[in-house]
């Protein structure tokens, strides 16, 4: 790793009070290694802190459970104060009564941290369209990746982890959603979504 | 087998039963506001009745009658067995005067009941010992379950975060999201360009300045 330690001439600029690690080191290519050592070593070690609120809370437990093991991820420890991860999951319903605890608990975490929203409740507010919820966390805190689903199937909350942890290495703070494996059209022995091919190809 | 109880309220409280009806075997007896606790405490003491139980307390809003709100409690006898339902009409058009007697010194079971129903519809149980919001939070203007409350109007404890599509939309098009591995959906752009820099401008997001890297 000898690429890591910069040589005499490098500006080392160090802001106080600076929470990323990315000022430490302005330039050279020294720069861009230690970050992704850093990257690399945070997508593999992802403290979860999971704020469980409705039914999605079960599908979050069978995702966590051996089946199928959030433990391969590197983010099997949860942590239930907010202070000691950097791994959120709104899984469930957020109601405008639960949002300032949403947030409270979202300023209490670390940087760097990330947001998962779980399900569509979370992502969008789902089929409460009404005076009670809040139609999807990023009103309120911003989210990194959604998860549709209602609830997400366990595959689908791996395939949100790892789209996390792949934004996580390449340093990308866009929000990203999860996509279907297969397009649902795309299925023969789906009989509604073949009734609506045809309706398609009639018109 | 609650019709025997219509004909004892008929007969014990002829001023106070406005009308009687029963549909699919479930008695309902409509009563005056003003006796609405005396007969409740009828129900629940005398012995051919022992309705000891209150199953249910809500109630409906009829904006276009003038008595507006149909409060409706459901009893239930565990002697008996039998069930009738109760309903009092309160409330002028514009929702004033939506009194009614509290049930809570008969049931403990009526006071959340009535909590949420004062909530949900703005009717205020007079004797009840601690009418407050239980479900809305105490900043909450308005009964929301009243039908002229607005279908839209929110009211958030929080304030939205600006710039944020806040309308209640899908919140990414169908060639964003997974800037890696499969592309399922993708129709335009090219891979890895993420979500859409209209929806999510760079300023917006956390950490928004090492975004590019």
């Amino acid at each position: 790793m000898g690429e890591l330690r910069s040589g005499k001439g490098v500006d080392v600029e160090v802001t106080p009070g600076a929470i990323h690690m990315e000022p430490i080191v302005v330039d050279g290519f020294a720069t861009t290694r230690l970050k992704d050592l850093l990257a690399w070593a945070q997508k593999y070690s992802l403290f979860m802190c999971p704020f469980v609120t409705a039914c999605c809370g079960m599908e979050f437990m069978g995702v966590t459970s051996p089946r199928y093991d959030l433990a391969r991820f590197g983010a099997e420890v949860p942590r239930f104060s907010p202070r000691q991860s950097d791994l959120l999951w709104v899984v469930g319903t957020i109601t405008q009564r639960q949002a300032p605890i949403l947030k409270r608990i979202y300023e209490q975490m670390a940087e760097p941290k990330w947001v998962v929203a779980f399900g569509t409740c979370a992502s969008c507010g789902g089929f409460y369209d009404n005076y009670a919820t809040v139609a999807g966390i990023d009103k309120i805190v911003p989210c990194d990746v959604y998860i549709p689903g209602c609830p997400p199937r366990p595959e689908g909350v791996l395939d949100g982890l790892m789209l996390l942890m792949d934004k996580i290495a390449r340093r990308d703070t866009r929000p990203a959603i999860v996509k279907p494996r297969v397009d649902p059209v795309d299925l023969p022995t789906h009989g509604l979504v073949q009734l609506s091919k045809k309706r398609d190809s009639v018109a | 087998m609650a019709q025997r109880l219509v004909d004892l309220l008929k007969n014990q409280f002829a001023l106070a039963v406005l009308e009687t009806h029963a549909q699919h075997g479930d008695e309902t007896v409509v009563l005056d506001p003003g006796s609405w606790h005396e007969v409740c405490r009828f129900l629940r003491d005398a012995p051919p009745a022992q309705m000891n139980m209150l199953t249910d307390l809500t109630a409906v809003d009829y904006p276009e009658r003038d008595p507006r709100f149909e409060v409706v409690a459901h009893l239930y006898s565990l002697q008996h067995g039998h069930r009738l339902r109760l309903k009092t009409r309160v409330g002028d058009r514009s929702g004033e005067g939506a009194n009614v007697d509290s049930l809570t010194d008969l049931w403990g079971s009526a006071n959340w009941m009535e909590r949420e129903c004062f909530d949900m519809f703005g009717i205020r149980f007079v004797g009840h010992p601690d009418l407050r919001r239980i479900l809305m939070y105490p900043e909450f203007v308005g009964h929301p379950l009243r039908r002229d409350y607005p279908a839209e109007r929110i009211q958030p404890l929080v304030p939205y975060r600006e710039g944020v599509n806040n309308e209640k939309l899908p919140p990414f098009r169908s060639f964003e999201g997974m800037p890696f591995g499969r592309q399922t959906h993708q129709e335009s752009g090219p891979l890895g360009s993420g979500s859409d820099p209209e929806l999510f401008p760079e300023s917006l997001l956390p950490n928004g300045s090492n975004a590019s890297s």
